[in-house]
């Protein structure tokens, strides 16, 4: 218990830290490109033109307003697939700072899981304006996804920790993790309608894919307009802590043997 | 003169993995397992050191090439771990080993002082407070808004230097840095740590330089392949290294 109030104690003392390096990641980002936060906007809005019209051309009779239903569950996975490949060089490629300078190490893989939240709100622009123009309707439900944002961000967290340590140790644990999410996105309802695939896959995603949590709460609240029921909350939640208690476990056991290996 | 015990490192030894190969990625781990070849090859950088710096004294570490006198530096600032032993350190640090490690070449210099601020444990508030100092000492006025990239290796290193020793450390660590630069920027920095000795900064120096070390420091530990080969006075250390190193 003290040992972790003096963690947090110290994660508040270089708060500012962390804001600086996720500034950075977003400055750097947008820097020298023409349009630049706007791509976080036009970025999801012209890869979901393409999806649209690609697959609304396959699952046209089941799911209306197909725009809407791709864009809630592409922009949740683009979030996680993103943030966290980000965060697996995080440590290795921070290796010339933590060398030189004492700093707590999970504040780097902390910072690009961050900046890949605040690029997922950016992102949001582009939902919205995908439901003004669908004439999607809105209600107070909506605001909740804040909520759901907030588990996938400690779901995140955890597996980022976990990937950015193990990464230390086998560089090639980003080649693998690749493969991983892109079979993890095939296994998410993000394109086809959850109906479509057979009874015994579907019980295995609905019980075993974390993102599957995620995704059916954010279409609940934003294209269904109701509020997710107490089953799929409470996974989102569990697997969220269960996901960081294995990310920071795994982390703090093997930080001190970092600095042997980058 | 207070005599409170700044560094005491104690009895300590570190450990490095020293295998022939390195393997860092999970198919040659696998392959290794199978084979039954993995082993751990041990290799001691520093063995049994132990010395205590009080407030106030200027230690230099001399000794050759990989005798382990950056090891040990790195094991005070606190980004190693010894093996065995222990290291306590009373007070705030700034180590000031390779300047400008932690800057971001894509970042301006305007950015990069607040970042390498905050990687050394200020706040934002602090670094704009004396952000006007900073900039004055590295004399990069008219570069602030470049990348970093685009400066020589004397523009980083001054930046460097000048954010480290902003903040009036209690105890700075130095490790061959002031190589770099011009004589008139080097004459600079040895008056800043001369002021800062004065004003009561332990320091904990290395170099090869024994003019240098002769010059800052008041104690000396010579290292030789880990060992503490003669710890004292720096005057006496550095004669008996030169006469017999």
């Amino acid at each position: 218990m003290d040992l972790f109030i003096r963690r947090l104690k110290s994660f508040w003392y270089y708060k500012d830290l962390l804001k600086q390096l996720v500034v950075r990641d977003v400055k750097l980002k947008y820097r020298r490109s023409f349009l630049g936060y706007v791509w976080s906007v036009l970025n999801p809005l012209l890869i979901m033109t393409v999806m649209s019209i690609v697959f609304s051309t396959m699952f046209k009779k089941n799911i209306e307003n197909f725009p809407v239903y791709l864009f809630t569950g592409q922009l949740l996975f683009n979030f996680m697939n993103t943030s966290t490949h980000q965060a697996i060089s995080s440590i290795t490629g921070s290796g010339a700072l933590l060398k030189k300078a004492y700093v707590p190490k999970y504040i780097f893989t902390v910072a690009k899981i961050t900046s890949g939240l605040v690029d997922f709100f950016f992102s949001l622009g582009a939902l919205l304006l995908v439901m003004i123009v669908t004439r999607a309707p809105f209600s107070w439900h909506n605001l909740l996804f804040i909520v759901v944002a907030f588990q996938l961000y400690l779901f995140c967290l955890g597996l980022g920790l976990f990937l950015a340590q193990a990464n230390v140790f086998f560089r090639d644990i980003q080649y693998i993790y690749n493969a991983v999410t892109t079979a993890w996105m095939y296994l998410t309802p993000i394109f086809y309608p959850v109906e479509s695939i057979n009874e015994r896959l579907l019980w295995f995603i609905k019980h075993f894919n974390p993102m599957y949590f995620y995704v059916g709460q954010f279409r609940d609240l934003v294209y269904y307009n109701t509020l997710p029921g107490p089953k799929i909350t409470f996974a989102g939640w569990a697997t969220a802590f269960l996901m960081l208690g294995i990310g920071t476990w795994s982390f703090l056991r093997s930080q001190d043997r970092f600095i042997l290996y980058i | 003169m207070n005599t409170r015990v700044m560094i005491d490192v104690d009895h300590v030894t570190i450990r490095f993995n020293k295998s022939t190969e390195k393997i860092d990625n999970l198919k040659e781990y696998a392959i290794k397992l199978m084979k039954r070849e993995l082993m751990f090859q041990e290799f001691l950088a520093v063995k049994d050191v132990s010395f205590q710096v009080k407030k106030g004294e200027a230690w230099g570490l001399i000794g050759k090439n990989g005798s382990g006198k950056s090891t040990l530096l790195k094991a005070v600032s606190g980004i190693m771990k010894p093996y065995m032993g222990s290291i306590a350190v009373n007070g705030s640090v700034a180590p000031l080993i390779e300047l400008g490690a932690g800057f971001d070449g894509n970042m301006t210099a305007r950015e990069n002082i607040y970042l390498n601020g905050c990687v050394l444990g200020h706040t934002e508030k602090y670094m704009a407070d004396h952000f006007d100092e900073i900039v004055d000492f590295a004399e990069i006025g008219d570069f602030l808004d470049s990348p970093i990239k685009n400066f020589s290796s004397g523009m980083t290193a001054r930046l460097g230097f000048a954010i480290a020793t902003m903040v009036r450390p209690e105890i700075l660590i130095v490790d061959e840095i002031l190589a770099v630069g011009d004589f008139k920027f080097r004459e600079k920095c040895q008056e800043r740590m001369n002021r800062m000795l004065s004003g009561g900064t332990t320091l904990l120096f290395v170099s090869h330089n024994i003019e240098e070390v002769k010059k800052l420091c008041d104690h000396a530990i010579w290292l030789e392949k880990g060992n503490a080969v003669m710890t004292g006075n720096a005057q006496d250390v550095c004669d008996e290294y030169l006469a017999r190193g």
